[in-house]
């Protein structure tokens, strides 16, 4: 795959009937420690082949480092076709598990979807639409130089068909808890358990990581803080059934999500309880959530509590650390805010890198007793969980989701009957011959009667299964003809194949755009000013996303988003001629060699020194940094005294800085210097260089400067410039 | 649950004596009491799913195992098993596996089954 060109979705579609995986199972990151630019990190893994570096890295030397956790982000915005690109730029900053949401309402499907229908609030997980994004996937860990887990959801009442197929199809990580379907989704108890069995067997054969699903607990409690000690019943529960049935502890995640959030005392919640689950279930990996329920529409503020959640991570453990998307609050989310997520993920544990070297807990007090005491409080709901009968009967009572602390109760628990719920009446008793000819089957299978002892592989029977043979997999492509990709594909084909664009959030052309406003007025009047302000900018199905108050009466903040109805041709853009920069090392190099001295200072009367100084000062990034020396003469120099000072000093360069443009002062300006220069005799040797902001490198040079530099110049190009003009004086 | 008060005091002081490590076991051996007749449970029953992924393994498409499941479910063959009614039909006839299960969609050859299994 080429780094400047995009993924053809249509070319990933091609062929899928006989695409295979490259490979099964989950792979954790290559964790070690690793020198990067002037520092060493410990808790970090090695570095991306391709990969997008900070923001702030570009004054560090564009250094990367990577945590030692996998990192997750989740997409799914319905249409899996634009997702593929998202997980592209999801894997350039960071991400190494990609997690896909089902659409609304699959969990009750009893059966496999097929095609690639659009989806609502997440995507319909199909054979197709799996196969597509894995593909996808292997193409694009090869970019980055790293494997990625692509995941999804294994519940519902097609459980065992659905980890059949992520076995097929080199899924390798999934959701499985049971007590998600019973509390959450009202499948029948016993259907869900039952089937569990044989998920999580299908799972272990195919080596899945498997994620619980004990974090709805804490979004679905009215106080998050309260379930604690049921959080970590529900996470035992489904971990040790997990192990019996053969899933490797290593492959064993626990989903585990700092219940509480600010402005309650995060850290004073959620750090014993941190402590607590970790303690008490040591042989498993923890996958760290961010926190959900407390979300509002205000990116900011939630970007802070997932600070806040891996700062718990890094306090604690992370070996999956997952991203909660800032803008989850208000829709489902956008392309952008998964690389903040994600960046936000990268940059806060390495920033924490190594922290605990620094710090232990204290022995005794508020930590270790709390903690302790939520240890207690699940250890007391297990045995009454016993002694009311058994985990059914406890669901019946409406032990769980109560939000009383436990053994406080409330008496508003999630209450469930054993006969009820989707698919009750749907389990049957194994009779005695009863026989299932294939691998990773959980439970009685009479194989003996075809004359196979217990320990043979049931599939020999029949000679091996899908898992060995996926030449015998049945591929369907589409089953409904208005409903599909390629329909989509079609509807949105201008933009994939001509140079048309448009601005967009999550599907290709989708026009959205958001803006940001504030104004001097109150709540009320400012949303409606909003919504005029768009319609005026022409914006359709204009929206209010997010709204702060400032103050009651002096101002409000608007966050809104609308619909673009152009598009914009980039064959009539002009674009703007890259200026090759030369290298900070390669400028070093040549300055200590060939010392540039430099007269600088503001011309005629002009006593604009600001973005002169910030060009000439090492502390702003300048021309000083690169070892370059600099006379600065001040403000309102005459023209004629940079050209004598030039000559008096043995200066190579003369920097003059002229803001005021009045009547094209400047140029006129930048004139007198270069016919002075000439008068002189030094033209020659002088590198003559104008900048301000009202100063445009053409003109520049039309008016006799070697070069013009104007707004938002760096010392770098000013750096970059004048050593490549010395070079081509000097060198050749 | 009938509301009630935080008798968390009262209600653990048989826990206080235990250290971390002893508190973990006895956390232990309780979830193992809780999940164990589940899994009992689960070996000894099976589910339309369960059965569904079974064929599917065997190599049959996802529509085709629902269809498959459904008839013996009809025909109260499922307790059997339903990867062992398709191998068993794929004996009986000398056919492949696949065969086997498109043939069995058709009713009087399921009802032939029936007969085999009783």
């Amino acid at each position: 795959m080429n780094v400047n060109e995009k993924l053809d979705i249509r070319a990933i579609l091609t062929d899928l009937e006989h695409y295979r995986p490259k490979r099964r199972g989950w792979v954790w990151r290559d964790q070690q420690p690793i020198d990067l630019g002037a520092f060493h990190y410990i808790q970090a893994s090695a570095s991306l082949k391709n990969g997008i570096p900070l923001p702030s890295a570009r004054h560090l030397g564009n250094i990367d480092p990577q945590p030692d956790a996998t990192i997750t982000t989740e997409i799914a915005s319905g249409r899996f076709e634009d997702d593929i690109r998202r997980m592209r730029m999801a894997a350039w900053h960071g991400a190494d598990h990609i997690m896909v949401i089902r659409t609304a309402g699959q969990s009750h499907m009893d059966g496999l979807l097929e095609g690639t229908p659009q989806g609502v609030g997440g995507v319909p997980i199909t054979r197709k639409q799996v196969r597509a994004q894995r593909k996808a996937l292997d193409l694009i860990e090869e970019e980055v130089g790293r494997p990625i887990n692509y995941h999804s959801y294994v519940s519902g009442v097609a459980g065992p068909e659905i980890a059949v197929m992520f076995v097929e199809e080199g899924v390798n990580g999934a959701h499985q808890d049971p007590q998600y379907n019973v509390l959450y989704r009202n499948i029948n108890m016993i259907r869900s358990f039952v089937d569990a069995a044989e998920s999580k067997k299908i799972m272990a054969f195919g080596g899945l990581a498997q994620i619980d699903g004990a974090h709805n607990a804490n979004a679905t409690a009215r106080d998050a803080w309260k379930v604690m000690p049921e959080l970590l019943v529900q996470h035992a529960i489904n971990s040790r059934m997990s192990e019996k049935i053969g899933i490797r502890p290593d492959l064993i995640c626990l989903s585990t999500v700092p219940p509480a959030a600010p402005p309650s005392p995060d850290l004073k919640l959620n750090l014993p309880y941190a402590l607590a689950l970790r303690e008490l279930m040591s042989t498993y990996k923890m996958r760290a959530q961010m926190n959900t329920k407390y979300m509002d529409s205000s990116t900011r503020e939630a970007t802070v509590t997932h600070v806040l959640n891996l700062l718990i991570s890094r306090l604690t453990s992370a070996d999956i650390q997952s991203t909660i998307t800032p803008d989850e609050g208000r829709n489902v989310p956008w392309h952008v805010y998964n690389i903040e997520a994600l960046d936000t993920a990268k940059q806060a544990m390495m920033g924490m890198d190594d922290l605990m070297s620094m710090l232990e807990f204290k022995k005794d007090g508020y930590l270790v007793e709390t903690k302790r005491e939520i240890q207690e409080r699940a250890v007391l709901m297990m045995e009454e969980i016993i002694s009311m009968g058994g985990y059914f009967r406890a669901v019946e009572e409406g032990m769980f989701v109560d939000s009383g602390y436990y053994p406080e109760r409330m008496g508003d628990g999630i209450v469930r009957k054993v006969d009820g719920g989707i698919g009750a009446h749907s389990i049957l008793k194994r009779a005695d011959d009863y026989l299932a000819p294939v691998s990773a089957h959980y439970g009685y299978n009479n194989v003996s009667q075809y004359g196979l002892n217990k320990h043979d592989d049931p599939s020999k029977l029949i000679g091996g299964s899908t898992f060995d043979h996926p030449e015998w997999i049945q591929y369907i492509d589409e089953l409904d003809d208005n409903d599909n990709v390629n329909i989509r594909l079609d509807e949105s084909e201008t933009y994939r194949s001509t140079t048309k664009i448009k601005p967009e959030v999550q599907w290709l052309g989708d026009g959205v755009v958001t803006l940001d406003l504030f104004f001097p007025t109150d709540s009320d009047t400012a949303e409606v000013a909003a919504l005029v302000v768009a319609k005026n900018m022409q914006l359709k199905q204009a929206e209010v996303i997010h709204k702060e108050i400032l103050h009651p009466a002096e101002g409000t903040r608007v966050q809104l988003k609308g619909v673009v109805s152009f598009d914009v041709d980039t064959k009539d853009l002009v674009l703007k001629e890259k200026e090759d920069l030369l290298s900070d090392d390669v400028m070093f190099e040549y300055i200590k060699k060939h010392p540039i001295k430099v007269i600088a200072g503001t011309g005629g009367s002009d006593e604009h020194s600001v973005g002169m100084r910030e060009v000439l000062d090492i502390k702003h990034g300048g021309i000083e940094k690169y070892g370059i020396q600099y006379q600065y003469l001040g403000t309102s120099v005459p023209i004629e005294k940079f050209i004598d000072a030039a000559i008096e000093t043995h200066a190579d360069v003369i920097m003059i800085s002229l803001i005021i443009s009045h009547d094209d002062i400047h140029y006129k300006n930048m004139e007198k210097l270069h016919h002075y220069a000439i008068e002189k005799g030094v033209r020659d040797r002088l590198i003559l260089l104008a900048g301000g902001t009202q100063v445009t490198p053409e003109l520049a040079k039309e008016h006799g400067m070697d070069q013009g530099f104007g707004r938002g110049t760096k010392g770098k190009h000013v750096a970059s410039f004048i050593v490549k003009r010395h070079m081509a004086m000097y060198e050749d | 649950m009938k509301p009630r008060n935080d008798d968390f005091n009262a209600r653990s002081m048989h826990l206080k004596k235990m250290s971390d490590q002893e508190l973990k076991a006895y956390f232990e051996k309780l979830t193992d009491q809780i999940i164990d007749p589940m899994l009992e449970l689960a070996y000894n029953h099976t589910t339309p799913a369960i059965e569904r992924s079974v064929l599917m393994r065997m190599g049959f498409s996802s529509l085709e195992a629902k269809a498959l499941t459904e008839k013996m479910m009809e025909h109260h063959l499922l307790a059997h098993g339903a990867g062992h009614v398709v191998m068993r039909y794929a004996q009986q006839k000398k056919c492949p596996i696949r065969d086997a299960g498109l043939r069995l969609m058709d009713t009087s050859e399921m009802m032939s089954m029936v007969e085999v299994f009783k």
